[in-house]
């Protein structure tokens, strides 16, 4: 096909016969609307940041100090809903995942690019529909993001709208993890078999059946919320004979495998990272594929350890706190195989592979924090404390926070044909990590203490940590700041770079950077693994 | 669920699959519920139930296989090249979905007009297990019915298709898969005729 446009700006560069902005907003091609998520999916990082930032400066000392109580509900709420459905499901799957999956493969495109374009659409749509719910009906909705009844369903703020913006947001994530599944069975290049697919593909293909599988149970959740305020329905409704631990149990049977969702796609870009900067093949690939699958299915089963001080029987509690502690074998698998793959390679420290060490510690301390929550006895004791809050921001932020930086820095001399600076994008990352740790880990010992997560005004004696956790809340703005600054300069005037900065083996390495608007001019024959790096050059001009 | 650029039958029947996968999780969170208020208010269920009538509800499970037998057949005259034989099975598919929702119509207000409607005074009145069972029964209809509309639209939609030329015997894997969502509509009503008005 002939490729229209200016051959150095690859699929930057204009479509002949359409208008630049409507090139982009309807465009099937995988590589630019995975760029349009990933500057919504900024955006509304931005804005999360920001409510976060408030949560904190409010929190420094007792009593009021920016904010009155209803603005506070109305703030963590609203930083949760966009931080949890806007940014951290979609991030990687949504964002890298369409850019890198087809070329990864060496396919042309998504198997459906036009319903690609469209759950883009949907994105913005709820996105959209999701921020209206601040400025519209009768106030802000208070309710946490997890829309817990029976206070979602008689609350008189706007919680409707953004349980709306929810289904929205579901029915997107559904169609794109549809699409990944049929692209990965159908499109791979010849050559391509199972055991030759990228890690980072692996995970993809992990998280796609989870979405699909788990997404529907939240969207007739959220339906059966906007029934309940407007029909007053009473499923959930003791009065009329429903039961509100009823909802628990549905919401959190898609809420806890989105926390996969989440995560997978994070480590799936660590072991592509890893191999790469180690100049090593990764070390077990059937194993940490595998524990990918391992992972999205025992991570299924276990949606009910949230609930352990709900009032369920003794034998659930039991079962679901065992099925939990299994979650943590495969996981432990990939941190093993990681640290494998490191040993005794020829280590390259590149600010991805300081992302990608940095992801590991804090998805460790995530994890292991993780064990004393799921543990029923101890779960008892931290419930709804501030050790939760530390626990999966450090698996969140720690993890798929880390997980999308690193993302962004490995491809961004592919998508962009430019280099950052990379000293800096070092610093960032280390003043991203230092500040992350000095922001949550008192939340730890604050939990292990009484400290009450949601509250709004706390007891005297939890000052000090608090005050440390806001101190910790402004490093990550500055790291945060100097990443995003140093990746705007190098996407600006950064230094051009060849086909393969890294000298990495997968197969977007082979095309120009960025890479032309069809992808691969002749179908690629794979006779290689992705981790085999004997016949690689770097290529680096 | 197709696109023009690349025609992969197998692909585009795939992500349909998976497609009617969701669905049926969908309403999965539903039958889940119903299963834990029934086991919870067997009683109740069973005086609600009796409300229900049966005849209306077997007329209704008779115009829906019906619709999915039309629908059936044509996907075989598209198969065939019988175009006008296909537009006029499709009708006919449409046309029995719309005598589905009347009826269903009839039976929802009758139920309007005793007062029995989801947040209606006379339901916070009402014994706790048949409360549930109505709630139970407008969401899981109400969602059905919901359904039926959409694939009312997207049938319609499909005869444009085949009107215009654009599906027809070498190239019908639109009609396939709305075919295909068609029988999980009827299917899941297959589902919903017995447990609300057969359990009693």
């Amino acid at each position: 096909m002939a490729d229209s446009g200016a051959a150095g700006n690859g699929f930057l560069g204009p479509v002949a016969g359409a208008g630049h902005v409507r090139a982009w907003l309807f465009s099937t091609d995988h590589k630019r609307i995975g760029l349009l998520y990933l500057t919504c999916i900024l955006v509304m990082f931005v804005v999360g940041v920001l409510l976060g930032l408030a949560i904190r400066l409010e929190l420094i000392a007792p009593g009021e100090t920016i904010m009155g109580a209803q603005t506070y509900n109305a703030v963590f709420t609203l930083h949760g809903v966009v931080m949890i459905f806007l940014v951290v499901i979609p991030s990687i799957p949504a964002a890298f995942g369409n850019i890198i999956l087809p070329l990864h493969i060496g396919a042309e495109d998504v198997a459906f690019p036009r319903l690609n374009n469209f759950s883009w659409w949907l994105y913005v749509i709820g996105a959209c529909i999701a921020v209206s719910a601040l400025f519209t009906g009768d106030g802000p909705p208070d309710t946490g993001w997890t829309f817990y009844v029976p206070f979602s369903a008689v609350t008189t703020t706007n919680v409707g709208l953004a349980v709306t913006a929810v289904f929205i947001l579901g029915f997107s994530s559904i169609l794109t993890g549809l699409n990944f599944i049929v692209t990965i069975h159908r499109l791979r290049a010849p050559g391509m078999g199972w055991g030759r697919l990228p890690l980072f593909v692996w995970t993809l293909y992990a998280t796609a059946w989870i979405q699909v599988l788990a997404t529907p149970i939240l969207g007739i959740t959220a339906l059966l919320i906007v029934a309940e305020r407007v029909l007053g329905m009473g499923i959930f409704d003791p009065a009329r004979g429903g039961d509100p631990i009823l909802y628990q149990h549905l919401f959190w049977i898609y809420s806890h495998p989105a926390v996969y969702i989440m995560i997978l796609p994070a480590m799936g870009v660590v072991s592509e990272i890893i191999p790469v900067f180690s100049r090593k093949r990764i070390f077990g690939y059937g194993t940490i594929a595998a524990s990918s699958l391992a992972i999205a299915f025992a991570g299924s089963l276990v949606w009910a350890h949230h609930m352990f001080t709900s009032g369920m029987s003794d034998t659930a509690v039991l079962v679901f706190s065992l099925l939990t502690f299994v979650v943590a074998i495969p996981s432990a698998v990939k941190v093993f195989n990681w640290v494998a793959t490191l040993y005794k390679g020829a280590i390259r420290l590149e600010p991805p592979l300081t992302f990608a060490l940095c992801f590991v510690f804090l998805f460790c301390v995530g994890g292991l924090t993780g064990l004393v929550l799921g543990s029923a006895g101890t779960d008892v004791h931290v419930h709804d404390t501030y050790f939760v809050v530390g626990h999966f921001h450090y698996v969140i932020f720690g993890g798929t926070g880390f997980g999308l930086f690193g993302a962004m820095h490995y491809w961004f001399p592919k998508i962009f044909g430019r280099m950052y600076d990379r000293r800096r994008a070092n610093a960032s990352a280390l003043i991203l990590a230092v500040g992350l740790n000095v922001l949550y880990f008192p939340m730890l010992i604050l939990g292990l203490q009484g400290m009450p997560r949601r509250y709004y005004d706390y007891l005297p004696q939890y000052t000090d940590m608090h005050v440390v956790s806001t101190v910790g809340s402004w490093i990550v703005a500055v790291g945060l700041a100097l990443m995003f600054w140093n990746l705007w300069r190098g996407l600006r005037a950064g230094q051009r770079v060849g086909a393969n900065p890294w000298g990495a083996a997968t197969l977007e390495w082979t095309l120009s950077s960025p890479p032309p608007h069809h992808n691969f001019a002749r179908e690629p024959v794979v006779t290689a693994g992705p981790y085999e790096f004997a016949e690689v050059r770097l290529d680096d001009a | 669920m197709t696109h023009e650029v690349q025609p992969d039958y197998i692909g585009a029947k795939m992500g349909m699959w998976l497609f009617l996968f969701t669905e049926i999780l969908l309403f999965g969170g539903l039958f889940v519920l119903f299963a834990v208020h029934l086991s919870r208010y067997p009683a109740g269920f069973h005086a609600g139930s009796a409300t229900l009538s049966v005849p209306f509800g077997s007329a209704n499970t008779v115009v829906l296989i019906t619709s999915s037998l039309t629908m059936a057949l044509a996907v075989t005259a598209v198969q065939r090249g019988e175009r006008r034989r296909t537009l006029a099975l499709l009708g006919a598919t449409v046309g029995l979905a719309g005598v589905f929702l009347i009826n269903k119509f009839f039976e929802w207000s009758a139920k309007f007009q005793h007062g029995i409607y989801p947040g209606s005074e006379h339901m916070l009145e009402m014994e706790k297990g048949q409360a549930a069972f109505y709630a139970m029964y407008y969401a899981m209809t109400g969602l059905h019915g919901l359904h039926v509309v959409i694939g009312m639209c997207v049938i319609a939609w499909v005869m444009g298709l085949v009107a215009a030329g654009r599906v027809h015997r070498d190239r019908f894997v639109t009609l396939e898969n709305a075919g295909l969502y068609w029988h999980l509509v009827d299917l899941v009503w297959i589902y919903l005729f017995p447990l609300f008005y057969l359990v009693t």
